[in-house]
């Protein structure tokens, strides 16, 4: 059982408030990602749920029990972190065990989880190792590894794909994904990088200065954003805005349409533009386009094949359906 | 562009290396090779350098005249005494300053290197009297407290700087992992600092061997050590520099031969941190 439950959780540095009072609810067996941009209060609000942290106020419940105030020795959870934070002068065998050892489990069960560990991990050829002579993607199972062993409540993540390699990034990320459906624990997945807690993600929770700006499903988050934070920061491309008249005739403040809800044409469209950078990924095209009279820049994905050059004239149609509108606050007018 | 190291360079900067490293090797060689002179060889001019009647006569009269274990064995103990004393002081101060800093650990820390910058001559008298009230003049309890004090800034520091070079996250690991403060301490943080912690207790020793100031004022006959053995030969007249010399030699052999054997950890414990 993994149920973990924050109820006013507040987190001051010193005078300054880093988290304001927050609740949050994180159901058994839910992976959960934090995402958020740098300094957002996403790791803090991990550590806090990890005790590496007081909280100022409030009240945190794992399985219903007050775990406030009890170390994070003794809360039965297991973090990952971004930067590994492997005992260097043990060997990989002695990595994995060290939580099974702290908790006095018996030798023959230390060793036949850590085999079962190894060999979900692709460690077994490097048990004798030191982590020194590991690449990065192992020092990670390492981690993941020494995690996993011990049975936690909950998996903690913090930020733990950053130090990889683009590549290695999307291996990994399925690998964890994996890991989660194999075992249905509660897992914590702290992030700022939007790819990862869509891709990942049963629930985001979108957190800016402290505050959460929403919680969902990636794809509630994707059609239906709570204010232009959570529609800017969700989606790659991001989201296009647009003020003024053209926001007025939709009756709106600002209205936001994501780049794959543009189409494209050489001539006859609603808005025209001048091609600016083409981006070629080969399976789309991003477009940015300039002098559209409604924004600086507007980016426009499209398929391909699709052929403009630098300095052509474009011209766009916004699907009517996928127009997003916000008021003068910020917020979705639905 | 890279840089281009040539051979020539190479060869120009190990000469460079040897003539420096010979420069100040000089006066030991010198002091050394003196010390198997006769006392009229040791003055002759122009000096002698390799081409003299060897002998061991010196180091016999000295062994016959003073008791040179005696003094060797105060040192040890002096030296060691301190070193210990001051590591298990120094080692759960340095670990609250490194892990859990407050506001004023950085003042703390200035403050204690500020004493160093004291000339000891000026707190000679007031320790001096400390040290008669107390009945440790001349004892070897007295001075090992003397020097662990007077090293303790340069232990602390050094241990800090150390830890603090060890993340913090694995520590953070040790504790999600379900290891007690004791156990993160034992199993984690000290294997982690052990060549730090070596190296701490190298250096100090040799600073407190070589410590003359407090050991020659604060001792007469049974706690003296080595540093006062030398002193016993160095008289006005200046006509013992052979024996001088021998005397000199012993004292400084054990430390030499301690220092060569651990130049690699020494070299190591001194650069950890900045080579990486």
């Amino acid at each position: 059982m993994g149920q973990i439950t924050l109820q006013q959780v507040q987190k001051s540095f010193g005078d300054t408030e880093v988290i304001p009072p927050l609740d949050l609810t994180i159901e058994d067996g839910e992976f959960v990602v934090f995402v958020g941009p740098s300094g957002c209060g996403k790791s803090t609000l991990l550590r806090l749920i990890a005790g590496l942290e007081d909280v100022t106020a409030g009240t945190i419940l794992i399985d219903g029990k007050d775990a406030t105030n009890i170390p994070p020795a003794k809360r039965g959870l297991a973090m990952v972190f971004q930067s590994y934070a492997l005992y260097p002068h043990m060997s990989v065998r002695k990595n994995i065990a060290f939580p099974m050892r702290m908790a006095k489990l018996d030798k023959a069960e230390q060793d036949r989880r850590i085999e079962q560990a190894a060999a979900a991990l692709n460690l077994t050829d490097y048990l004798d190792r030191r982590p020194g002579q590991l690449s990065g993607g192992q020092r990670q199972r390492v981690a993941i590894g020494r995690a996993i062993v011990r049975e936690p409540e909950a998996f903690l993540f913090d930020e733990p794909l950053s130090n990889l390699d683009a590549a290695l990034r999307v291996g990994m990320r399925l690998e964890i994904s994996e890991l989660h459906n194999r075992l249905a624990t509660t897992m914590i997945y702290v992030t700022h990088d939007q790819v990862e807690a869509m891709t990942m993600a049963d629930k985001i929770v979108v957190l800016q200065s402290g505050i959460i700006e929403q919680v969902g499903s990636p794809l509630e988050l994707y059609k239906t954003p709570r204010n232009r934070f959570v529609a800017g920061f969700i989606g790659s491309p991001k989201m296009n805005f647009v003020e003024g008249d053209e926001a007025v005739k939709h009756d709106a403040h600002a209205i936001g349409i994501r780049p794959e809800h543009i189409d494209v044409s050489p001539k006859g469209g609603t808005w025209s533009g001048t091609v600016g950078v083409a981006e070629h990924l080969g399976s789309d095209t991003f477009f940015h386009i300039h002098e559209t009279g409604l924004a600086e820049t507007l980016t426009v994905r499209a398929p391909g094949d699709v052929q403009f050059k630098h300095g052509d004239t474009i011209h766009l149609t916004p699907r009517a359906d996928q127009i997003h509108r916000f008021d003068a606050s910020g917020l979705r007018i639905s | 562009m890279a840089r281009a190291v040539t051979t020539q360079r190479k060869t120009l900067n190990t000469v460079i290396a040897w003539g420096i490293g010979l420069l100040i090797f000089f006066p030991i060689l010198w002091t050394i090779l003196t010390s198997f002179k006769t006392e009229g060889q040791a003055i002759a001019d122009p000096p002698l350098f390799l081409f003299f009647d060897w002998t061991l006569e010196n180091y016999a009269v000295v062994q016959e005249r003073s008791d040179y274990m005696r003094f060797l064995w105060n040192s040890v103990i002096i030296a060691g005494g301190s070193t210990l004393l001051g590591i298990i002081i120094a080692v759960p101060a340095a670990w609250s300053m490194a892990f859990v800093p407050s506001k004023r650990t950085k003042d703390i820390l200035l403050w204690m290197l500020s004493t160093k910058m004291l000339p000891a001559v000026g707190v000679l008298y007031p320790i001096y009297l400390l040290f008669i009230s107390l009945g440790l003049l001349d004892t070897r309890i007295g001075l090992t407290i003397v020097l662990m004090l007077i090293n303790l800034p340069i232990i602390v520091w050094m241990l800090y700087t150390y830890f603090k070079e060890i993340p913090g996250e694995i520590l953070e690991a040790a504790r999600m992992d379900g290891a007690s403060l004791k156990e993160e301490i034992l199993y984690v943080l000290t294997p982690m600092a052990i060549p730090g912690i070596a190296s701490t207790v190298l250096l100090n020793i040799i600073l407190a061997w070589n410590e003359a100031f407090w050991t020659l004022n604060l001792t007469a006959a049974n706690a003296a050590p080595l540093t006062a053995f030398i002193a016993s030969y160095s008289s006005p007249e200046g006509l013992f520099f052979a024996k001088l010399s021998a005397a000199s030699t012993m004292a400084i052999a054990p430390i030499l031969i301690l220092g060569w054997f651990s130049q690699k950890q020494l070299v190591r414990g001194l650069t950890f941190g900045a080579v990486k």
